[in-house]
């Protein structure tokens, strides 16, 4: 039998398994308990999940290309205070956030810079920003939420399209673009092959410093695009938002099947991920099971998901 | 003299199926105590697999191994450490990091009666163990400092301490240059008459002949020969190695261009390479010729922008160009072969079709989006023009052959239409039939006034598919020698520093 034939297979039999699990777990709450499939408790499941899940995104990107982002959580808690404060003194709402995706891009283009020109590992430059971004919002706020945001930003949190929370639509749009930057485009196509061999990728001519700089700006974007819902949520700028973040995040993408020495991977597992990591703790919380339960599954699983990868691999090979 | 010298190993009707292919076919092989069995045969020939089944990185389908006439089943590379034997080309358990003395203990640290480790006692031995195979390291070196060879000698020394009695050397010369290849025969020698059995792999002939009694030749996964060496000669080696005449191989039709096409004028590199002059012309195949570490490959890279030079000028169709990365040296039609396909040639977890645009994407985009009708065609009309063996476009690359993955690189370079080759060791690691393909690919692309620049250390190749050839000497220009000079004993002397 054909091995590549099959390993193919495989990495498209991921993101099958990864659907099959969410969906048992969907079927399996709802019969354990009615109010799960209820037309509430699932927007709003979407609704509190699309941040972490717009964080995850920019984190497979970063992890396909066989880095790794840390700092996530702090460039969400920056943008998002940066994003309160200028709407706090009378930006207008467009514009701040367009300053403070800005700001995330800035972030993680700097990062990029870093790692691509000094040859920093990502882990160790993206565990300084982690320390370094979450400073600045601490010093911007002087630790204090910035509360009185205007009440048209405010709504978006409550705001539903379509019956659909506007947030979650939020996260559907950047899925889809994700999808299509991941599939149908040039910058999709050089990130796998450098996370796949960065060598054989630059004798190929593929610019390796413009593709590094772009992906961990990305990264930054989509923390930053987290960092705007998040204030949304909370009526107001947090500085200590979205800590623990990273992990979170770099959880759903292993989960979705993403291989963390790059390479290989997808958007559509990361989102199974993620609403995989949201569905167990919100069901498990109606159901009334303890929180600290839900968290010991939650890491059995992912790990059972990865063993479960080579097994599959090993066997068929 | 038989009797004398008791059997080791024994490997009997051993058969190796892989998907798709049979890479071994009721071989028999065996060792003595106190022989050099040599083991010869064309890349794909079948050698890498008969040892990694002896050193238990691979089972065999079916077939039997003997250790002093025992059956045994080597499971495991740990139960092949059991039973002593032991590989040259890469041991796992080497620390790139510890001194000389520390690798040699490795997990058996002697220690002293307060339970502290015992350096005196490490040192000792292991000078004792160097002195005896009069290798001259110095115990309390790290092993990362030492050169290729010496490593290698840390290497052999190790397992002569841990009284080895198989010890297999896999193309132990690549990497030595000819007065360390000597002083390894020497410690080769040295440990037949220790009574260690041999076993030696080698492209390089002449060193079969000089160093092993016996030799098996393997073709196509099948056992040939296993002849005593005095009993043949070199020619008599290779017709049985190729079972063809090895005349035919290396024939292309050349091309008679005027037009030049690659200039590279006064190229330096401190320290690396002097002085470089050359100039290809359309349709001209120029080779490299330079034994291990002579500065061709830093030649070649550095006209490909992947290394740094001091000064000199390259120009392409006469216009000057300052080529400053590889993707600036991709856009002025330059395309790049390395010889390690894996690490530095292919993105291996990719799909072929990934692979063979993975220079073109900016070519068949538009507004950053990839044009998947273009990537598709190109993909499927390389895989049919090259005759890439795979099963489907989406395979993985990972899972070809040798000679295909050549091809898939090959192919890269191709939908990119790029006009000047330049092609490390080009058919390193390949089969014979994916050789010839190969070639007559070259030949094509010549045809279509294309130019190649070829660095390889297999002069019958390079003598048979280059129009010129420039040997290169410790970074220096030693002379270049057209088509109708080709002479192997020049080559090798310019190659040696003999003017």
């Amino acid at each position: 039998m054909d091995i590549g034939k099959i390993k193919k297979k495989t990495a498209r039999f991921h993101e099958m398994n990864i659907f099959l699990v969410l969906i048992v777990l969907i079927i399996s709450f709802s019969i354990m308990n009615n109010r799960f499939l209820s037309f509430g408790n699932i927007t709003n499941l979407l609704r509190s999940t699309s941040i972490i899940g717009v964080v995850s995104i920019g984190m497979t990107f970063i992890i396909i290309s066989g880095g790794i982002d840390l700092s996530v959580g702090s460039v969400l808690a920056l943008s998002s205070v940066i994003a309160a404060k200028l709407m706090v003194s009378g930006t207008p709402i467009f514009l701040s956030i367009i300053i403070s995706l800005i700001s995330g891009i800035l972030a993680g283009l700097l990062m990029g810079i870093i790692i691509y020109e000094a040859r920093v590992p990502p882990f160790i430059v993206t565990l300084a920003g982690l320390s370094v971004f979450r400073g600045i919002a601490m010093l911007l706020t002087g630790a204090k939420k910035i509360v009185g945001l205007p009440e048209n930003f405010a709504n978006f949190a409550v705001v539903r399209v379509f019956g659909l929370p506007g947030m979650a639509i939020v996260w559907l749009l950047i899925i889809i673009i994700g999808v299509i930057m991941a599939r149908y485009t040039v910058f999709g196509r050089n990130i796998y092959a450098i996370g796949s061999n960065q060598e054989a990728a630059r004798l190929s001519g593929i610019n390796i410093r413009a593709s590094i700089y772009r992906v961990y700006a990305l990264g930054g974007l989509t923390s930053a695009a987290a960092g705007i819902l998040m204030a949304a949520r909370l009526c107001g700028g947090s500085p200590s938002a979205g800590s623990g973040y990273e992990l979170d995040a770099i959880a759903a993408v292993v989960l979705g099947g993403t291989s963390l020495t790059g390479g290989i991977g997808g958007i559509f597992g990361t989102f199974f991920g993620t609403m995989i990591i949201a569905t167990i703790s919100n069901g498990g919380n109606i159901m009334g099971i303890n929180p600290f339960v839900l968290e010991i599954i939650i890491g059995i699983l992912i790990v059972l998901a990865v063993v479960f990868d080579h097994i599959q691999k090993n066997k068929r090979s | 003299m038989v009797l004398e010298n008791k059997e080791i190993i024994r490997m009997e009707g051993i058969y190796k199926q892989f998907p798709g292919v049979l890479a071994l076919e009721n071989v028999d092989f065996q060792v003595h105590k106190g022989q050099i069995h040599g083991i010869v045969g064309e890349n794909g020939a079948g050698k890498s697999t008969l040892i990694k089944i002896l050193t238990g990185a691979l089972q065999p389908t079916s077939g039997d191994i003997f250790v002093d006439s025992k059956k045994i089943i080597i499971s495991n590379p740990i139960v092949a450490r059991n039973i002593q034997i032991g590989a040259v080309y890469q041991d796992l358990t080497i620390a790139k990091d510890l001194t000389v003395a520390e690798n040699f203990f490795l997990g058996q640290i002697p220690r002293n009666r307060f339970g502290f480790i015992d350096w005196k006692k490490m040192i000792q031995k292991t000078v004792e163990v160097l002195r005896e195979l009069n290798i001259e390291v110095d115990p309390n070196m790290i092993l990362e400092k030492l050169t290729a060879a010496q490593k290698e000698m840390v290497l052999i020394a190790k397992q002569y301490f841990k009284q080895y009695r198989v010890i297999i050397f896999d193309e132990p010369t690549a990497l030595l240059t000819s007065k360390d290849t000597e002083e390894l025969f020497r410690i080769i020698k040295k440990l037949k008459k220790e009574g260690v059995g041999i076993i030696y792999i080698s492209h390089r002939i002449e060193e079969v002949f000089e160093i092993c009694d016996t030799v098996t030749v393997l073709r196509d996964g099948k056992k040939i020969a296993c002849i005593p060496i005095n009993e043949t000669d070199i020619d008599g080696l290779i017709s049985r190695m190729v079972g063809r005449n090895i005349d035919d191989m290396y024939s292309i039709t050349h091309q008679h261009s005027k037009n030049e096409i690659l200039r590279v004028e006064n190229l330096s590199k401190t320290g690396v390479f002097n002085n470089i002059n050359f100039t290809v012309n359309h349709g001209g195949v120029f080779g490299l010729f330079g034994l291990v570490n002579s500065g061709t490959t830093k030649i070649a890279r550095a006209i490909y922008g992947s290394e740094k030079f001091d000064q000199g000028n390259i120009y392409i169709d006469s216009k000057k160009v300052r080529i400053s990365s590889p993707s600036i040296a991709v856009d002025n039609g330059l395309g790049f072969l390395p010889e390690d396909k894996k690490t530095e040639g292919l993105a291996v977890k990719l799909s072929v079709k990934h692979n063979i645009n993975l220079s073109s994407y900016s070519n068949i985009s538009r507004m950053g989006f990839v044009n998947g009708k273009l990537e598709n065609k190109n993909a499927q009309q390389l895989i049919k023009s090259l005759r890439i063996r795979t099963p489907s476009a989406e395979q993985i690359v990972l899972n070809l052959s040798g000679g295909n993955q050549q091809k898939v690189v090959l192919a890269k370079w191709l939908v990119n239409q790029c006009k000047i080759f330049i092609f490390e060791e080009p058919t390193a690691g390949i089969d014979v039939g994916s050789k010839e393909e190969i070639y007559k690919i070259l030949e094509l692309l010549i045809k279509k006034g294309s130019a190649i620049v070829m660095i390889s250390s297999y002069l019958p190749e390079l003598m048979g598919l280059a129009d010129q050839i420039t040997v290169v000497y410790e970074g220096k220009q030693m002379g270049t020698l057209s088509r109708n000079e080709f002479d192997e004993k020049r080559l090798l002397q310019l190659a040696s520093g003999v003017l």
